[in-house]
């Protein structure tokens, strides 16, 4: 409704304040008149009055600007709405904008979350999230960011900004980044919503419904990622009874589909990756050759020191932990994982693996010494003290 | 006769307080401004007003960010004033502006508020 209040408001705070009125509205009438038959369309349309009114207004007011609103304005929304709704997020998402002011006007605009929420989910202020979503609001309008779909060839740059977002809202509740739970579900399930609204309204693209995959398979582990106390269990150590067959289903079906495209994206490789977990029987059956192969892939579209630290735990996998660690010790260097946990907790692994319980220790310590979420915490923490327990049974 | 341009460098989280009356008399000392130059022997041949940093997108190789991002090393080096349907258009063109190495800020003109 506000995306398709947007269009004719042009400006993002006008449409928000002709939804509110547009419900105040509908408080009245309807105790008057009673329900409409379609009462989003009633809101739709009143809301879309509305700021058509407020434009005519402005536009009077500002007798040197010409009249924005599109000729095709007549309100038929069946044809029109979802149209509006991929508008919006193509202008939340637009490169222009900076990336966490995309987040927060997608979470903002298009899911329809409060400022509060949408501050909570990122551990920020309110009043810092409510003046970068009033700042980048400002900027849609002074530097006139266009409000529509890209055209035919901007769309690949463009499509992967939007995918970008829903994937980091996603890696951000899946794992979240502080706090006491793993797993923060809001923010899982908006991403999924909006993956799957996106899916809707672009069916021809095949990296969206690689997205889509990637989401649905590694959310369909959620049930098996902690135990009872609320720790954390590692993929290798996860009863896959309790994953989501229908969510693998689905999503391995998605991933066949999208990896038929011409040159598959990286999401689309990523779910692909996703899929060869969700058919392993178990951690040791999983199909590591072929990881390691997809691994490869995903670098060469995608070089990044996360993929090549996840390369090089598929590589102690298919290859064993002696070859894993040659190939963490190869981007052990790199500034952009200084301070990125998950580095010094492989080395720790394939080190205890190899026997090397003094330097897995040590490693161990690093990781803790790195890592925000409670629940990762207690996990390393138990691994040290094992790990020192052992080292102490060996003296 | 030669020709030069002013950049003007300003605190601009004053502009955004600013009240009517402050623009009316940024307005008359401009104006002020545009006379003396043709008082003392000159000419100006143009001049705007920028839209606040916070307005600004940069383009450098193909890459469009959010905000002024100059390096240190860069110094404003000559500028284009462009028309355009919308930012996206403007993109488009700033992409294809010949900068080299360096990067393309784009700033829209500020759209001076009526008295």
């Amino acid at each position: 409704m506000l995306a398709a209040t947007v269009r004719v408001a042009v400006d993002l705070d006008l449409a928000e304040e002709c939804v509110q009125e547009a419900y105040a509205a509908a408080l009245t009438t309807w105790a008057r008149d009673g329900v409409p038959r379609s009462p989003a369309a009633w809101l739709t349309t009143t809301a879309r009055n509305r700021a058509l009114d407020a434009r005519r207004r402005a536009a009077v007011l500002r007798s040197k600007l010409p009249l924005l609103v599109e000729p095709d304005m007549t309100p038929e929304i069946g044809s029109v709405f979802p149209d509006d709704r991929l508008r919006l997020v193509f202008t939340c998402c637009h490169p222009a904008l900076a990336r966490e002011a995309q987040v927060g006007l997608t979470l903002r605009l298009v899911c329809g979350m409060t400022t509060a929420e949408v501050s909570r989910a990122f551990l920020v202020g309110e009043a810092t999230m409510a003046a970068r979503v009033t700042r980048a609001k400002k900027k849609i309008a002074v530097a006139r960011i266009p409000y529509r779909v890209p055209q035919a060839h901007e769309l690949p740059d463009r499509l992967d900004a939007v995918l970008t977002v829903v994937h980091l809202l996603f890696t951000t509740g899946h794992t979240a980044p502080g706090g006491a739970d793993l797993v923060r579900a809001d923010l899982v399930e908006r991403a999924l919503d909006l993956a799957r609204m996106l899916a809707g309204l672009m069916p021809d693209e095949p990296e969206v419904r690689g997205l889509l995959g990637l989401l649905l398979l590694t959310d369909a582990r959620r049930a098996a990622r902690v135990d009872g106390a609320g720790d954390v269990v590692l993929l290798a150590d996860q009863d896959r009874s309790r994953w989501d067959r229908a969510a693998i289903d689905e999503g391995a079906a998605l991933v066949a589909e999208a990896m038929r495209g011409r040159r598959p994206g990286r999401f689309t490789r990523q779910a692909a990756i996703a899929a060869v977990h969700a058919r392993a029987a178990s951690w040791e059956e999983t199909d590591w050759p072929r990881m390691v192969r997809h691994y490869d892939e995903l670098l060469r579209q995608w070089p990044s020191p996360v993929v090549e630290l996840n390369r090089a735990a598929a590589v102690a996998m298919a290859e064993g932990p002696a070859a894993g660690l040659v190939a963490a010790d190869l981007i052990a260097g790199q500034e952009h994982l200084r301070r990125y946990h998950y580095l010094p907790a492989l080395r720790a692994d394939l080190l205890r693996r190899l026997g090397r319980l003094d330097e897995a220790s040590r490693s161990y310590g690093e990781a803790i010494a790195l890592v925000d979420n409670a629940a990762e915490r207690r996990f390393l923490q138990r691994r040290l003290d094992a790990v020192l327990g052992q080292a102490g049974a060996e003296l | 006769m030669a020709k030069y341009a002013f950049l003007l460098y300003e605190d601009e989280t004053v502009w955004l307080q600013a009240t009517p009356e402050d623009w009316d008399t940024a307005m008359k000392v401009h104006g002020r401004f545009t006379e003396q130059v043709v008082e003392m022997g000159g000419t100006v041949l143009g001049g705007e007003a920028l839209d606040p940093t916070t307005t600004a997108t940069t383009v450098r190789r193909d890459v469009v960010t959010d905000g002024p991002f100059a390096e240190t090393k860069e110094a404003f080096g000559g500028f284009y004033l462009i028309e355009a349907r919308d930012l996206d258009h403007a993109l488009a063109m700033a992409k294809v502006c010949p900068v080299g190495d360096g990067c393309v800020e784009v700033r829209p003109l500020m759209v001076i508020p009526e008295g």
